[in-house]
């Protein structure tokens, strides 16, 4: 039997990895893919609490279909703006899309 | 060991390996193919905690839309793809120690933990969780409020991005 920590630890590696995309690549379709590994991590987190601690209760899953949706969402209008964005200035770098950084 | 141990560390390998590769490709097509490749790993995790539903959702949505849709973006962003300008912005030392304390600070709090080496509860066998679910998405005793939220969210969605993404000419 896998232990529930695994899963958590597992989980902790993959949300880092993403955070270190997010923080550290310069491409913002990368980063955005750096959110969609934190949201899986996320993921895996609800749906092992859930079949570790109160499979009676389907919160856990229904918490990761809401994830689900929700990035779908986020995806399509992210991917939408950068788009636009490369439309105007021929780039994606997230540190040139400076207009309005004080 | 049991079997199903090892197939836990083989399915975590693979999918840390494939994230990792995402975050240091140079090329953006292959950094949005281990990201498939990642997607697979977590599926197959829904899978193993008896997830089936989140599982067939993972596939279907992660690497049948959301993977397809950033390959579709990065193609539309052509010239970027293989540049080689520098992948790391200048605080990629500071993005690296914070992921890495990050990541010691879960383990050490996961670790210390007393609840963390439970092992999981037995599944009712007369209830289906599959059935479960969709009676709690669509019950009002359970989560319609929210489901009905969410489509509303995907409806926004769709047409902000179709008014982002025009080109008015």
């Amino acid at each position: 039997m896998i232990p529930l920590s695994w899963y958590l630890i597992f989980a902790a590696a993959l949300f880092s990895i993403g955070l270190f995309a997010v923080l550290a690549r310069r491409n913002a379709i990368v980063i955005l893919m750096g959110i969609e590994l934190m949201l899986n991590a996320v993921n895996i987190n609800l749906v092992a609490f859930w079949r570790y601690v109160n499979p009676e209760l389907i919160a856990g899953q229904v918490f990761a279909v809401m994830v689900f949706a929700v990035a779908a969402a986020e995806v399509a209008v992210a991917l939408a703006i950068f788009i636009s964005i490369y439309r105007r200035r021929r780039s994606v770098s997230a540190d040139e899309i400076d207009l309005m950084k004080w | 060991m049991t079997p199903v141990q090892i197939l836990f560390i083989l399915v975590a390998a693979v999918t840390l390996g494939a994230a990792l590769m995402v975050v240091n490709a140079r090329n953006l097509v292959h950094a949005a193919l281990w990201l498939i490749v990642s997607f697979g790993g977590v599926a197959v995790f829904y899978a193993m905690l008896n997830a089936g539903f989140l599982a067939v959702a993972q596939v279907v949505i992660y690497i049948g839309a959301i993977a397809i849709l950033m390959i579709f973006a990065i193609m539309m962003t052509r010239n970027v793809a293989g540049d080689s300008s520098p992948r790391f912005n200048s605080s990629q030392i500071i993005g690296l120690v914070l992921a890495l304390a990050l990541f010691a600070g879960l383990v050490w709090m996961t670790l210390s933990w007393s609840g963390a080496t439970t092992t999981p509860m037995p599944l009712d066998s007369r209830a289906d969780p599959i059935s479960q679910l969709g009676s709690a998405l669509v019950s009002p005793d359970g989560y319609v409020l929210a489901f009905e939220l969410a489509s509303i969210l995907l409806l926004g969605a769709l047409v902000g991005a179709l008014m982002i993404a025009w080109d008015r000419k």
